[in-house]
């Protein structure tokens, strides 16, 4: 794939039907944990570079470094075009996730067989083959470009999961949920049926060296204080994990799926920290999938960030296989792109800044932490000992034992009860007779070949499409109406084309988000910020988060809407990256012709930190090549760097500005140059100015020679350098 | 019975587990979880559903559509405690034909008399 050309979601279509996955079987990756260096740092909890990605912003003053931490880092997406989210998870790839999980539609869990095509979905995908397949291929060529492998991962729940787990096991997906507890509990699915095919399933998963991960988190999203259910957490747990493990699957693909259950402002930490040691002291021999919490969170992105980077304190406090994440975006719509991608760097950012955390503080267990996660664990024992005393699992789960908000052994007598003998499915369970036979690859349970004299079914009748995939049939599309083709189709022009539309989830979806403040009340700012939405002849437009910064000085809007117009490329004048000499060109340049800057920030600012990048020698800067400077600080008045430079006879002035207020930068460079213009030294000088707020097109108006903004580097502003000198001496 | 409203009762209920060290804790939580889920092991050795038959005629080779159509015939012929694959074995050895033929055929309402009549028989 080249790196500066879209995936082809039309190539990735083609041929779909004959596509295998590059790895199958290779079921899931974890990354290489341990020590490595990137830049100037060691990681102790680190994985290896990525060949192509995107560091955080501010890596920029470190050598652009992109430590990727231990955990392998989860990214939920699903818009319900599965076409546009293949665009999506590249991007996110990019940025650090290696673990993409596609949430299902609404209404699959209880869609009894697979769904074939690719339907438009709600609130995620139809989870079908051809939609896997398209994924899979498209992670194949992702995952090369980026140098690691990409798990994929879906849901392995509802009335068909042994035939999801055999679909995903062909299709070579690497990870999946399954945990039948959650049938039972939240989609009234009857339990026996539940159990029954959750065992086949979780066959499945072992044979394709799957990943599971269960479904105790949501129990924290049911109960009314979530911190309360903890207890019966370790219960859910621990039936899913042994279960599985019977079944066969690998202990180390056996995942909890954890949450934090509190979130601030309760005493996160001190309610969340006990549980998170009392899970993975019990649970040592499994593996921990960390997610983040999302039982609390209202439409603001900047609290949902903060609490989700409480909970990657806890990950590194105590420790994640998986961290997940969730998009800080989620309690408001169903995430956009911005939002996956600053969850993973939230993710990736917090983990790499904890690394090693552990070895430099101890936890306090001799105090009330050890005696609240050895009660937790008592706890749990008890509500066992209860389980049993009622009659087992089932007859527990009837008289409403499960998600009671109550701290167990105290009950609310609000749990969700679920009847044994009824459910979805209750009258389609049938006791194997002796003769049973089931003929192929992965079946779990009782399977009689002993009556035809054979031990398994390649003696009876051959492979099966688990050992020979030329077996599967695959369908393209039911629905002639409701498909790929058909939307890809209605948005064409706007796929490799000139015209353009702003996006947040879907190819040309036009969807801005404005972020505004009124200086009044809460009410009001919300009719106001529509009605600016209006004048602004946006469509469809809605509030997405009020917060009141004072009931009557003021309050923060933000409102989404659609813009009605394309743009055109074709009509834009695009700023072009700065121009780079080779680093010899310009030091033969220097040696030469000797070159001495007068460099200070300009006005009443203080900011030095970006200057001093663009001339040490130590950040690249432009001393590297030779060329010499004077720096004269910060809050420099405008006339002492042209004197500096007069006296000093240099060649040029280096200015850098920060302030942008009331356009106060722009308008000290004018004075800049008129002042040196009036001292008769303009034409001898050349003058660069620079600053995170310059735009250069605007900077270049006011009579500078050069400009940057934000991102410039050393060698751009030595290349703009000595052009300008070469010109001069050109002249 | 449902289970009713209920004050806290820990410490008094702990008494058996407090003298217990952290190995025993451990220990027991995993034994407890171990007797909770034997009837559960249990019941999905012995049972089978259209789900878990639809995947085995998945693994056969036939499409989703295929495999849907298949069982309910299965479950129709009340054959579903033989097995779904095993129906379709039967088909294809009793008339000689692949297991493909065999599962399109009894789609087609083909093939079930013998079918039938074998798992009456004496085999």
């Amino acid at each position: 794939m080249d790196i500066n050309k879209k995936i082809d979601i039309e190539e990735i279509l083609k041929d779909i039907e004959n596509y295998r996955p590059k790895h199958p079987g290779r079921g899931w990756t974890w990354r290489d944990a341990g020590a490595h260096e990137y830049g100037d740092f060691v990681y102790y909890q680190s994985g290896s570079p990525l060949k192509n990605s995107v560091p955080l912003p501010s890596a920029r003053s470190l050598q652009n470094i992109d430590p990727q931490p231990d955990s392998v880092i989860t990214t939920e997406i699903a818009s319900g075009r599965f076409e546009d989210d293949i665009r999506r998870m590249r991007m996110a790839a990019w940025h650090g996730a290696d673990h993409i999980m596609v949430i299902r539609t609404a209404g699959q869990s209880h869609f009894d067989g697979l769904i074939e095509g690719t339907t438009q979905g709600v609130g995620g995908i139809p989870v079908t083959r051809k939609q896997v397949r398209a994924q899979r291929k498209a992670l194949d060529m992702i995952e090369e470009e980026v140098g690691r492998p990409i798990n994929y991962h879906s849901y392995i729940s509802g009335v068909a999961g042994p035939e999801i787990a055999v679909m995903f096991a062909e299709e070579g997906v690497n990870g999946a949920h399954q945990d039948p507890q959650y049938n039972v509990l939240y989609r009234n699915i009857n339990m026996v049926r539940s159990f029954v095919d959750a065992a086949e399933s979780k066959k499945i998963i072992q044979y394709a060296n799957i990943a599971q991960i269960d479904g105790a988190h949501n129990a924290n999203a049911t109960a009314k204080d979530a911190w309360n259910v903890m207890p019966e957490l370790l219960v859910q747990h621990a039936i899913n994990s042994l279960f599985s493990e019977k079944i066969g699957i690998k202990p180390e693909n056996i995942l909890l799926s954890t949450v934090p259950p509190a979130a601030a402002p309760a005493p996160d930490i001190r309610l969340n920290l006990p549980y998170a040691i009392a899970l993975r002291n019990l649970f040592s021999k499994y593996k921990m999938r960390a997610q983040m919490n999302t039982k609390y969170m209202d439409s603001s992105t900047r609290e949902a960030t903060v609490t989700h980077v409480l909970n990657l304190l806890i990950s590194r406090l105590t420790s994640a296989d998986v961290q997940s994440t969730i998009t800080p975006d989620e309690g408001r719509n169903v995430p956009w792109h911005i939002y996956n991608i600053e969850a993973v760097d939230t993710a990736k950012q917090a983990l790499i800044g904890m690394d090693n955390l552990k070895e430099l503080v101890n936890l306090n267990l001799e105090g009330d932490l050890g005696k609240e996660v050895r009660y937790l664990k008592e706890r749990a024992i008890l509500y066992m000992e209860d389980i049993i005393k009622q009659g087992g699992y089932f007859a527990a789960v009837g008289n409403a034992a499960f998600i009671d908000s109550g701290l167990f052994p105290e009950r609310n007598g609000d749990g969700i009860a679920r009847d044994p003998e009824g459910g979805i499915g209750a009258d389609a369970i049938f006791v194997r007779d002796e003769d049973y036979l089931a003929p192929v690859a992965a079946h779990y349970g009782y399977n009689n070949f002993k009556q035809y004299g054979v031990k398994n079914h390649l003696e009876l009748i051959g492979e099966c499409t688990l050992e020979n995939a030329d077996l599967i049939t695959f369908i393209d599309e039911l629905d002639e109406n409701d498909n790929v083709h058909v939307r890809m189709e209605e948005n064409k022009k706007y796929r490799n084309s000139n015209l353009l539309k702003p996006e947040v989830e879907w190819l040309a979806d036009g969807i801005v988000a404005v972020d505004l403040f009124f200086p009044t009340s809460k009410n009001i700012a919300q009719a106001a910020a529509l009605e600016v939405g209006h004048k602004m002849n946006l469509e469809d437009v809605e509030v997405i988060h009020t917060e009141i910064l004072h009931p009557a000085e003021g309050t923060r809007v933000q409102f989404k809407g659609k813009v009605p117009f394309d743009i055109d490329i074709d009509s834009l004048v695009i700023p072009v990256d700065p121009e780079e000499m080779s680093e010899k060109e310009i030091a033969d340049f220097v040696l030469d012709n000797p070159v001495l800057v007068v460099a200070g920030t300009i006005g009443e600012d203080e900011h030095s930190v970006g200057l001093r990048e663009i001339i040490d020698i130590k950040h690249g800067g432009i001393e590297k090549y030779g060329i010499t400077y004077e720096y004269m600080g910060t809050s420099v008045p405008i006339e002492k760097m042209v004197d500096a430079a007069i006296e000093l006879n240099a060649q040029a002035i280096l200015i850098s500005t920060i302030i942008s207020h009331d356009d106060i930068h722009y308008r000290n460079m004018k004075k800049l140059v008129d002042y040196a213009t009036e001292k008769g030294v303009r034409d001898k000088l050349v003058i660069i100015v620079g600053g995170t707020q310059v735009t250069p097109e605007l900077a270049l108006k006011n009579g500078v020679d050069a400009a940057f903004g934000r991102g410039t580097k050393g060698i751009h502003v030595a290349t703009a350098l000595v052009k300008a000198l070469q010109e001069k001496a050109g002249k | 019975m449902s289970v009713q409203r209920k004050e806290d009762t820990f410490f008094e209920d702990r008494k058996h587990l407090e003298n217990l060290s952290d190995q025993e804790i451990h220990d027991k939580f995993w034994a407890l979880t171990e007797e909770i889920i034997a009837p559960l092991l249990d019941l999905s050795e012995k049972n089978t559903t259209p789900s878990v038959e639809r995947s085995v005629l998945l693994r056969l080779g036939f499409s989703s559509i295929e495999a849907k159509a298949l069982v309910e015939k299965v479950m129709d012929h009340g054959l579903m405690a033989k097995g779904a694959g095993h129906v379709v074995y039967v088909a294809s050895k009793e008339n000689n034909v692949s297991i493909k033929d065999a599962g399109f055929g009894l789609l087609e309402d083909k093939y079930w008399d013998s079918v039938i009549k074998y798992f009456k028989g004496d085999k």
